[in-house]
């Protein structure tokens, strides 16, 4: 074989050379994507780490004894003078009853704070205002312990960090370890976090009132930008003439897609409230907010879903002599239906996930009930997750991650539930 | 909204189906006893519409009425029970009249749909306004507490000043000062923390798109791509909260081990993870606009010899530029207008810096900062929110309407 000019030595050096570039490119590309992969299970491994244990919570299930002569001294059942009646110091007699041996002031305070103070108390009252019979009784019930046990009893308050600077004492240990040998100190599931609405204290705080809340708005969010966002992509596709006009809609759907979330707050700040004087924190008004932040996703993937429809399909309806609504109802539309429906399950994704516009329609506040109607003050998952990020406590991040995991299982399902479809539907065309 | 008003809104639309089905099957008996007055040969197609055109058409207006007197009974605003039988009497009477009087107008020659047809295309033309409206309320609204609080700030001092202490102009005896509402170290804030973003989101992210375009195989991404995507399905405020309960505390943990000291709210730490979140938004507007060039491009380029990377790097990019500029400008306004995030891990004390390891704020940080809690809505310190949010409104608008032609024209071209 003779020498060319490719064979060269010098070809041959750059060749390697060149295909070195080659093999560090395909080297970045990979790095990219372990980059991005490893981000997400950075972020879900950081969050499932700290959120799982909060789905099983410390209870302490005990006999209390509900004593006459403290709830209702004058023999009534008058259901005011029960609900105002002592039940800490029901609480209180049980939880000492436990260690007789326990006298000082101070000792019983310190007793005293292994239970969830309030937890148990606002148990006991409702247990009676609904039972008065029981009085006199001896019940067996199950209350939270107190966040601090809790904690203690997951392990996460270390025992060899020195007793001032930690928040449970040695003596609380000591307390807390005799009773679950007893066994009156029990893991168990944490029903309170799916059942309960918010609370001061954590061992209490649930999510039931956020995720209701949640649902209505998107339940009025989807109710209002389904039909605008379908309705407009039917006709921008459809019947709109070729004009100014329709062009000038068709950017600012277009463009709305892309305005940030919080100006949408503003806009409901300012129309929805100062101007039509609506009240803060309604989830009507969180969805109307996010109705108007999401039709445009929606029309988005509606006029890609029906530009996909073959034209073969309306030219035939017309052909037959359908008209031209009827082509597109009756033979179009029912063919775009799983790539709409698919757009309406992203974008109602991305209504679930919004915080910032319900920041600023105030549904920021404290709501300790669960909302009954579309019209008492709420608040919503995501805002839920971000008010109580703000405290720093151990208990509360515990329960933030567990419920952005809850957040989290219903984005995915959604979010995969509409890329099955999608993929489910290219295969099939 | 009281009970009375839902099931108001329910017999409404209990009374439109009952008009559809009333007014198709009279239009269907009707046609019944033409044709079989002309001998059983007439058929259906001799009647303009459809039965069921006669029914919806009657639907439409029941409808409509009974909203409308719905609408009047609460613009009046009565209460007892005698306003609400008097109320409910006008919706179902009017429903009736309706229904009985359309009901006449069945007949062969009545088109009923091209008044359906009709009554349709307004509605649809009604909904596609809504964006238009959406976008004047924005409009509107921004521009009008905005210029209140011009009115009180001088334009210049707001867009140019150095310093910015809204707070401190709530308090009532402070007069004669009037706080400073000098917006440079916000917009700076802004700026710095969407550079960082970009600086991770832009080069991994265009690699990304590029990797998963020209060399993954189909397997591969069959199961990257959707795994990406998650990214972009995570809602900020969990990021807000991976930002601020794990990824702040490493990066001060790993510049302490430096040598370094630094706040735990960082532009540094809001900044990266918000380029994680822009990632897949880049890499998936990217792939659209790489797969939007010709495969002729490619083929040429190899027939000449070059390696894939050549290829990619002097000929597919190089086509794709415009588009890829695009996308990089639809992620800017995406990280300029991001909220949680920056709310959660970046502060909100206002600093002018260019050094990523102090703590900024940002446009966002502070409008929620200035509206949240209970405001008064005539003091320079809420109104300033509008102006804020005026100025992203106009930057992210003509960042995306840039960006959104400038990919409209890069798809015609090929």
């Amino acid at each position: 074989m003779t020498e060319t000019t490719l064979t060269s030595e010098a070809a041959l050096k750059r060749l390697k050379k060149r295909r070195g570039k080659e093999w560090r490119f395909r080297l970045w590309g990979r790095a990219s994507i372990a980059f991005a992969l490893a981000a997400l299970a950075w972020l879900l491994f950081s969050i499932v780490g700290t959120g799982y244990t909060a789905f099983q919570q410390h209870f302490m299930r005990m006999d209390f004894q509900l004593t006459e002569s403290v709830l209702a001294p004058d023999g009534t059942r008058d259901p005011e003078i029960l609900r105002g009646a002592n039940y800490r110091k029901i609480v209180q007699t049980t939880l000492y009853e436990q260690f007789p041996e326990v006298t000082g002031r101070k000792d019983k305070q310190e007793l005293f704070a292994l239970v969830s103070a309030s937890g148990a108390t606002n148990y006991l009252r409702q247990l009676v205002y609904k039972n008065p019979d029981l009085i006199g009784k001896t019940v067996t019930v199950t209350v939270p312990a107190s966040d601090q046990i809790d904690q203690l009893l997951k392990g996460y308050i270390k025992r060899d960090t020195p007793e001032s600077r930690r928040k449970v004492s040695n003596q609380q240990i000591v307390w807390a370890d005799i009773l679950k040998e007893r066994g009156v100190i029990k893991k168990k599931f944490n029903r309170i976090l799916f059942m309960n609405p918010d609370s001061r204290d954590p061992e209490l705080a649930g999510i039931a009132g956020a995720a209701v809340g949640s649902l209505m708005i998107l339940v009025v969010a989807f109710v209002l930008a389904f039909p605008i966002g379908v309705g407009s992509a039917i006709y921008l596709d459809e019947f709109a003439p070729k004009n100014k006009f329709t062009d000038f809609i068709e950017i600012n759907i277009n463009n709305l897609a892309a305005v940030p979330s919080i100006v949408f707050g503003l806009l409901g700040l300012a129309v929805f409230l100062n101007f039509m004087g609506m009240p803060r924190s309604l989830p009507i008004v969180g969805g109307m907010v996010l109705a108007l932040r999401v039709f445009p996703t929606i029309t988005i993937a509606t006029r890609s879903a029906m530009q996909g429809v073959s034209p073969s399909i309306v030219d035939g309806a017309l052909s037959l002599g359908a008209s031209h609504t009827q082509a597109v109802f009756q033979q179009k539309l029912p063919l775009a239906a799983p790539g709409i429906l698919t757009g309406s399950i992203i974008g109602m994704a991305q209504a679930l996930g919004e915080t910032a516009p319900l920041l600023m329609i105030g549904m920021v506040a404290f709501v300790t009930e669960v909302p009954n109607s579309i019209t008492e003050p709420a608040t919503a998952l995501p805002v839920q997750i971000f008010l109580w990020s703000d405290s720093a406590e151990r208990a509360w991040a515990e329960r933030t991650s567990a419920a952005i995991i809850v957040l989290l299982v219903v984005l995915i399902t959604m979010n995969g539930f509409a890329i099955w479809l999608r993929n489910r539907l290219e295969t099939r065309r | 909204m009281s009970q009375v008003s839902i099931y108001m809104m329910l017999l409404i639309a209990v009374l439109t189906v009952s008009g559809y089905v009333y007014n198709r099957s009279s239009a269907l008996t009707k046609f019944k006893q033409a044709r079989a007055a002309a001998g059983g040969k007439l058929v259906m197609s001799a009647w303009h519409s459809q039965a069921s055109y006669h029914g919806y058409f009657t639907a439409w207006i029941v409808a409509l009425s009974t909203f409308a007197v719905f609408i009047i009974g609460l613009f009046i605003g009565g209460s007892g029970t005698g306003f609400n039988a008097l109320w409910l009497g006008a919706i179902i009477i009017t429903a009736l009249a309706v229904i009985i009087f359309t009901g006449r107008q069945v007949s062969g020659k009545f088109r009923a749909r091209t008044y359906v047809e009709r009554f349709i295309k307004g509605l649809l033309i009604g909904l596609s306004v809504i964006a238009v409206l959406t976008t004047l309320g924005i409009i509107a609204s921004l521009l009008f507490e905005s210029l209140r609080f011009f009115k009180e700030v001088p334009f210049m001092d707001f867009l140019f000043g150095l310093q910015w202490s809204p707070q401190t102009a709530m308090r009532a005896d402070q007069v004669g000062q009037s706080g400073s509402f000098g917006a440079i170290p916000v917009f700076a804030g802004t700026f710095l923390i969407m550079l960082v973003a970009m600086t991770i989101a832009g080069p991994i992210g265009l690699m990304i798109a590029i990797y998963l375009t020209e060399y993954a195989s189909s397997g591969v991404r069959k199961w990257v791509k959707p795994a990406i995507e998650i990214l972009a399905g995570v809602p900020t405020v969990v990021y807000g909260f991976f930002a601020l309960l794990t990824f702040a505390p490493f990066v001060r943990g790993f510049a302490e081990s430096l040598g370094f000291s630094v706040p735990t709210q960082s532009a540094l730490a809001a900044g990266v993870v918000m380029g994680v979140m822009i990632i897949p938004f880049v890499s998936s507007l990217s792939s659209d606009v790489i797969n939007a060039v010709p495969q002729t491009l490619r083929d040429g380029s190899a027939a000449l010899g070059a390696t894939k990377s050549e290829t990619m790097k002097q000929v597919v990019f190089t086509a794709a530029l415009p588009g890829i500029i695009g996308a990089f400008m639809l992620a800017i306004s995406r990280a300029i207008g991001e909220t949680m995030i920056v709310y959660m891990a970046a502060g909100k004390a206002a600093n002018l810096t260019g050094n990523p390891f102090e703590a900024v704020t940002t446009v966002t940080v502070q409008i929620v900062a200035l509206l949240t809690g209970d405001s008064d809505f005539d003091s320079p310190k809420t109104l300033v929110a509008f102006a804020l949010g005026l100025v992203l409104f106009v930057i992210t608008l003509l960042l995306n309407v840039v960006a959104l032609t400038v990919v409209r024209r890069y798809r015609a071209k090929y």
